[in-house]
């Protein structure tokens, strides 16, 4: 079997969901503000899309016209609630912090965009692809966001707990100086804004 | 919490849009002019406000009794998107001239993060039905204030020489960037100071 390579790249760079399409932005400028919570929110989406993006497609052909949005929403409904409930019992500092986010990941245009746009239309093994594929720019994006917003914010960037390491890093210029409004919500904006401008203009010189 | 501390803390202080980024997409999305950001933001309203006592009633009347509360996110999602639904449906038969204004802007209201979100956080508050009533409908409020101020601010730099790859999107967040600053000014503080908490 041909694999479609192409599915996978895509979501990376070219239709990148955070920056290019610029999809599901509540959970990207909420919960950047430290590494773990970006990482901890990718691990959820990805989970999420990856089996919506399977289910959905191997379902397309059962579920009705009339009623293919209500039965998406109650598929990623129920992957979600699964990711709670995962989150909430083996990390349960991750699952704190995320807080209300992780909910929210129901209404993420990401999830029902693909599922919409890409899931409803092709294979089990494209839909896969493709779901990997946009996860993994998500969490490039999300990271990217979330390290910048962390150093600069508190000169700090925070990983996982491991035997003895605490998991935080000090940078040691950034830990006294911080520029406290990047960890704070206009910081966020701001930064989104110049990453998107910074995006765009790169895209428009490929193009020539 | 008194309810004017309520009306405060949503509408300001943690204003959904500015502070806590829930329904950006169509902030962002609907704010190029003032006529449309109106519309979305009285739609936004109205059903956080109707959405924040159903799904109360459902979580307290239905959830809490048949120990179900990990169902919270799958019910609350499907109970908002049938109220959507219904509320289209009533709205068109009651009336044509308000559904006219609001139409369009319903469908996409399902997906907005902050129907769910005042939903989720009502409940995390434990509020009582009043309150997430009051903050259903302040949250709204902070809504339909930012997103307003965002489309003037928006229709003032239509006519600005601003750089080409600064145009539409960048600018926009850097606008909300900035007004998410002024913003800062209301902080717990606010309610400490009114002597509401």
């Amino acid at each position: 079997m041909k694999m479609n390579w192409n599915e996978l790249t895509k979501g990376i760079f070219k239709e990148n969901p955070v920056f290019i399409i610029v999809l599901g932005l509540c959970p990207v400028l909420g919960v950047s503000t430290q590494v773990s919570n970006a990482i901890g929110m990718s691990a959820g989406v990805l989970f999420v899309l990856l089996f919506s993006n399977l289910l959905i497609s191997a379902l397309r052909n059962f579920i009705p016209d009339s009623i293919h949005i209500p039965a998406y929403i109650v598929i990623i409904a129920s992957l979600v609630t699964i990711t709670e409930m995962v989150m909430h019992a083996f990390v349960p500092a991750v699952y704190s912090a995320l807080g209300v986010y992780l909910p929210l990941i129901v209404v993420n245009c990401i999830i029902l965009g693909r599922a919409e746009a890409f899931a409803a239309r092709n294979t089990v093994v494209d839909s896969i692809l493709d779901a990997i594929g946009m996860s993994i720019g998500f969490a490039l994006g999300l990271t990217l966001i979330a390290l910048i917003r962390e150093l600069f914010g508190s000169g700090t960037i925070t990983l996982f707990a491991i035997g003895g390491f605490d998991g935080v890093i000090r940078i040691p210029w950034f830990y006294n100086n911080p520029i406290r409004v990047m960890s704070l919500a206009p910081g966020a904006l701001l930064l989104m804004g110049y990453l998107k401008a910074f995006f765009d203009w790169k895209g428009a010189r490929k193009e020539g | 919490m008194s309810y004017i501390a309520i009306l405060l803390t949503f509408i300001f202080i943690n204003n959904f849009i500015l502070v806590q980024f829930l329904g950006l997409c169509p902030f962002i999305g609907v704010s190029k002019n003032s006529a449309n950001a109106i519309g979305m933001g009285a739609s936004v309203t109205f059903v956080t406000t109707v959405a924040s006592v159903v799904t109360w009633a459902i979580y307290y009347f239905l959830l809490v009794p048949m120990s179900l509360q990990y169902l919270q996110t799958l019910t609350f999602i499907l109970v908002i998107a049938s109220l959507v639904q219904l509320l289209e449906m009533v709205i068109r038969k009651i009336s044509p001239a308000l559904y006219q204004a609001l139409g369009i802007y319903l469908p996409l209201i399902t997906t907005n993060c902050a129907v769910l979100g005042i939903a989720i956080i009502n409940i995390t508050n434990g509020y009582n039905v009043m309150e997430a009533f009051t903050a259903g409908f302040a949250a709204g409020a902070g809504f339909t204030l930012a997103i307003v101020l965002m489309s003037n601010i928006r229709e003032k730099l239509d006519l600005m020489p601003v750089r080409r790859a600064f145009r539409g999107m960048p600018i926009a967040f850097i606008s909300a960037g900035i007004m998410a600053l002024s913003f800062m000014a209301f902080d717990k503080s606010l309610l400490t100071n009114l002597h509401l908490v």
